[in-house]
């Protein structure tokens, strides 16, 4: 039997606080089943980011349009990785697709994926990019012209009403899109609000919650890589999309937080059975993640960062270099609060036992498939994946507005 | 008039039918089988546990269970502290000297093989589902080994299998009661603490224990509809 296994229930085993029931001992999702919402946030909010170009024509965030779609693309195509090498049998994993149970939030996991992946990101893609594809197979040689060609499905259509066609698909996909967005992520809430064994995760509110904080992190993330790639690719870093951005992301984390406060508040003054367990938990397991972390440097701290910015800008025209410094703070700082509410929910959620009587515990190993190696490998793949995206589709002309 | 009621009617039924679908009631004929527990019989001896842990190659270890025994030691002070029994744990030292003490007990749990089995609405590839006579099964040749039914179970009654890395828990020892013998913990109980039959029978040990006694189970609130019935369950327990 599996030595490593019997090792670490052991030493969780004397961790363990109060009583809980003896198939508690094991936490069963684990780093990955964090690092899996994390990725679907991203690629919700990053989706919704683009969609306030092409749909709410805010037009100063055009620079980071392409940047955003490419990014919410290889989020989505790592996210699935966490999912499947979390599984005790990945390799039937096909079985959700072939023999799903309607009942199970999960089993639509499979079908709310390859809808989004097919019907709307990938298309609004191809259409973003195919009469740039079309020119690049006419510029380049060998081999890379025959990957265009084939990138561009063969089309050759670059006349007045091709385009416009391509104008009015991408419009109708992105009103597609967007509830698609919402509903992907809603649905990783779901998943979790629905365990109505479960009180830290039970809740209506949790696909909301879930949904806000995706555009959070989805922004924040989408605009941390535009701050770091634009001067790489040596051009200039254009504030006034950043200022735009950082705006919607300010509303954004207010709207995210209020809603985290709501439930908090609904849940102490409800004051229901478990009460007692849950704050023990936040005061004996969670105060570092949940308090410190999630709440006080990943939203407070940020929110004043920027609302410092917003207002000192119009007062004193704060200079253009410490405002890009506060934001990039701001940004970094939410990634980790972001990831900091993945963890205090995934496994803040199976620390105290469903008896209500006790608290188990979790040790990160560093390797292993639940460990944090592999977690962070998840974490590095997608940036790799858009590096090369971004070599095959390159935005900078959008980026650097020079179009 | 009645084409709107009809309407009304038919409204409601959409909105509820998922949970009509998985809520198949006890089945009219054939059997249906329910699980008793006489909570002021049981002496903690953990015969039960070992025996299922042989029989249902259930790993030695104390991290898998699919039956367990909970001691209960409810103090003056209001207090109480609970333990599981380790299983083969022959001797449980005898609490009467402790004059703090208002009153121990024993509660053995197991899976509650619930007619509601959120378990089983949850698992995506349908490897968890319900029988026939209204025991819940783990396919482990389907089970993908998500834990998502693991998650979902509010009595902690299923644990990852670590050899097969697929989910398992109490099948009422199905193996055993297709071939009219009683599931193994309750064969081996020496004070009949365990009682176990078919709850369309009504001539059964099972039903004459539901008969006889006020009973109570696990959890009520959550709508699970649990098949394992109590008696003489004290308030404290969860
Ligand atoms: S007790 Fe748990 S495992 Fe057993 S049927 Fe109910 S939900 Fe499923
Ligand atoms: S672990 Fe197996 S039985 Fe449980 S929900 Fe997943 S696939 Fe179904």
């Amino acid at each position: 039997m599996n030595q490593e296994l019997l090792r670490q229930l052991g030493e969780a085993l004397h961790q363990v606080q109060g009583f809980i029931y003896p198939n508690e001992i094991e936490i069963h999702w684990g780093m990955l089943i964090v690092v899996y919402p994390y990725l679907t946030g991203v690629v919700a909010g990053a989706f919704i980011l683009a969609s306030l170009v092409k749909v709410f024509n805010v037009k100063e965030v055009q620079p980071i349009y392409r940047l955003s779609l490419l990014t919410a693309l290889s989020y989505l195509l790592v996210a699935p990785l966490a999912l499947v090498s979390h599984l005790g049998h990945p390799e039937r994993f096909y079985e959700i697709l072939l023999t799903p149970q309607p009942s199970s939030a999960m089993a639509m996991f499979g079908f709310v994926y390859a809808w989004y992946l097919m019907a709307v990101l990938l298309l609004e893609i191809w259409f973003v990019h195919r009469t740039d594809m079309i020119a690049m197979a006419e510029e380049r040689k060998g081999l890379m012209r025959g990957v265009y060609r084939a990138l561009s499905l063969f089309s050759r259509d670059t006349s007045g009403r091709g385009m416009e066609f391509d104008r009015s698909a991408l419009k109708a996909i992105t009103v597609v899109g967007i509830p698609s967005a919402f509903l992907l992520h809603g649905y990783v809430g779901f998943i979790f609000g629905s365990v109505k064994a479960n009180p830290w995760w039970s809740s209506v509110l949790i696909p909301i919650v879930f949904l806000f904080s995706a555009i959070v992190s989805g922004i924040a993330l989408v605009l941390l890589l535009y701050m770091v790639i634009a001067p790489l690719t040596g051009g200039k870093i254009d504030m006034m999309c950043v200022d735009r951005a950082v705006r919607f992301l300010f509303y954004a984390v207010i709207v995210d937080f209020s809603l985290e406060m709501v439930d908090f508040i609904h849940r102490v003054y409800q004051s229901e059975e478990e009460i007692k367990i849950l704050s023990e938990l936040v005061v004996n397991k969670l105060f570092m993640s949940l308090v410190i972390i999630q709440v006080l440097l990943g939203m407070l701290l940020p929110l004043c960062l920027i609302a410092v910015t917003m207002i000192f800008r119009r007062r004193f025209s704060l200079n253009e270099d410490l405002r890009k410094m506060l934001y990039f703070v701001s940004l970094i700082l939410i990634q980790f609060g972001i990831f900091a509410t993945r963890w205090n929910v995934v496994i803040g959620g199976q620390m105290f036992s469903k008896s209500f009587r006790g608290l188990t515990a979790y040790k990160l190993e560093f390797r292993g498939i639940e460990g944090l190696l592999y977690a962070l490998v998840l974490l590095v793949l997608p940036i790799v994946i858009l590096a090369g995206l971004l070599k095959l589709l390159p935005p900078w002309k959008e980026m650097h507005g020079e179009s | 008039m009645s084409g709107r009621r009809r309407f009304l009617q038919w409204l409601v039924a959409l909105l509820f039918f998922p949970a009509r679908s998985i809520a198949k009631e006890a089945a009219a004929k054939g059997s249906w089988y329910g699980f008793g527990v006489a909570v002021d019989r049981c002496i903690g001896c953990g015969r039960c546990m070992d025996a299922c842990k042989a029989e249902n190659d259930v790993p030695r270890e104390p991290f898998f269970v699919r039956t367990w025994v909970e001691r209960y030691v409810v103090r003056k002070d209001g207090t109480t502290t609970v333990k599981t029994i380790a299983p083969g744990e022959e001797a449980v030292p005898d609490p009467a000297p402790d004059k703090s003490i208002l009153r121990s007990f024993f509660v053995p749990k197991l899976c509650n093989q619930c007619v509601h089995p959120p378990c089983v609405q949850v698992c995506p590839v349908g490897a968890t589902f319900r029988t026939e006579d209204g025991v819940v099964l783990v396919n482990p040749k389907t089970c993908i080994g998500c834990r998502y039914c693991i998650q979902a179970c509010p009595y902690g009654a299923r644990y990852l299998h670590p050899a097969t890395r697929t989910a398992d828990k109490c099948t009422f020892c199905y193996h055993r009661i297709g071939r009219d013998l009683l599931p193994a913990c309750v064969e081996v109980c020496p004070t009949q603490a365990r009682i176990f039959g078919d709850l369309n029978t009504t001539a059964s040990p099972m039903s004459r224990f539901l008969r006889m006694n006020r009973i109570h189970v696990l959890k009520p609130a959550l709508n699970t509809e649990p098949k394992v019935y109590y008696a003489g369950l004290d308030g404290e327990v969860r």
